[in-house]
């Protein structure tokens, strides 16, 4: 780990800033650019405008969460069920935050940066930044994710653009296969960028006992199954490691 | 109240607000809050990053077993078998993303084409 205790200069901290930008040419960047193609022409189907979309890409921000106020505006929900709907499927961004943080910042770092950064916290630049945090001064870990996070609303922003322009075109299987990027990508980048053996048991878990859980309480099963799979998964380690010792 | 309840330009981004910006944003600032003064390696977060692992892990299941648009058009074992055999590739490839994926998607897209002629 690189720990650095001289102040973090304007020079330093743009050119972290402009690294952050440069993760724009990584394979990352550009498959989660695919599945916004899919997610682009889900949004246009349910009878989202341009405008109304890419609102929805910068103020919501987790693909998940998007696919499911979608999916509630299609099904004509009220607006608490839309809330309630939304609210579930996000829980596990808290979790996500509070592992991040703590790597994320500096001794001078304000919290009014983390409470705006955390905003852009969604699978895709939780684990490029988790991967890459290693390799960048403590100090200037909030400019590279400043830059990472501006690529990625930037990119994702014009990749609606360029969707609507065309979706109309776009043969079901083109998008089917382009929505199904989505799982592909965030199962493999979460297996990779998993640190210990209990966050690779907690993924196991948290696959297998989604249909088990969709069986028995459906409204709730992510949480459920990530709650119970996580828990299992960290116990189970903890025991290993206990009976070793 | 439904996204469609009123005819004004901004019901619609009123509507995004409240029911996704809110339940999401609401999440991510109490994320913010707990993480407090917790130490990078701090045993807690061990658990915390457990349980958000295994929550992702949830949402990928959720997507590829109960899908929404597009994919559900789809049949479930195609969709399984491009997971499993694109994760087995990517595993065997010593986590090479883009293999893994091109593997399932190829298989995705042969086995719908075949499947349906469309």
């Amino acid at each position: 780990m690189i720990e650095t205790n001289e102040n973090s200069s304007p020079n330093k901290t743009r050119y972290w800033f402009l690294r952050g930008l440069l993760c724009l040419f990584s394979m990352p960047v550009l498959i989660l650019n695919g599945a916004f193609i899919g997610f682009s022409s889900l949004a246009r189907e349910a009878g989202f405008t341009l405008i109304e979309t890419q609102f929805m890409v910068a103020t919501v921000w987790a693909l998940p969460s998007k696919v499911v106020l979608i999916g509630a505006v299609m099904s004509k929900s009220t607006l608490l069920a839309t809330f309630l709907a939304v609210c579930l499927s996000a829980v596990r961004l808290m979790p996500m935050v509070v592992a991040i943080v703590p790597e994320m910042r500096a001794a001078k770092t304000r919290k009014i940066t983390l409470y705006i950064l955390s905003h852009f916290v969604a699978v895709t630049a939780w684990v490029m930044a988790l991967e890459r945090f290693k390799n960048v001064p403590r100090d200037d870990r909030t400019s590279f994710f400043a830059g990472l996070v501006c690529v990625l609303l930037i990119s994702n922003l014009a990749m609606v653009y360029l969707t609507f322009q065309v979706a109309e075109d776009m043969p079901p299987l083109l998008s089917a296969a382009l929505v199904f990027l989505t799982p592909l990508y965030f199962l493999f980048s979460l297996w990779g960028s998993a640190r210990e053996r209990a966050s690779h048991y907690a993924m196991f878990a948290g696959l297998v006992f989604t249909p088990l859980c969709h069986s028995i309480m459906p409204q709730i099963d992510i949480l459920g199954a990530g709650i119970a799979g996580g828990a299992l998964a960290y116990f189970i380690v903890r025991q290993q490691g206990a009976s070793k010792s | 109240m439904t996204f469609t309840s009123y005819d004004t330009w901004w019901w619609p981004f009123l509507f995004i607000l409240l029911g996704g910006w809110l339940p999401t944003g609401m999440w991510r600032y109490l994320g913010v809050y707990f993480a407090g003064d917790i130490d990078e390696n701090a045993q807690v977060l061990v658990f915390v990053r457990a349980i958000a692992t295994a929550l992702v892990a949830a949402v990928i299941a959720k997507l590829v077993l109960y899908p929404d648009g597009a994919l559900a058009q789809s049949a479930l074992i195609l969709r399984l078998a491009a997971v499993v055999i694109g994760f087995v590739i990517y595993h065997v490839s010593r986590g090479k993303v883009w293999l893994g994926v091109l593997t399932a998607e190829a298989i995705f897209i042969v086995g719908n084409y075949w499947h349906t002629g469309t």
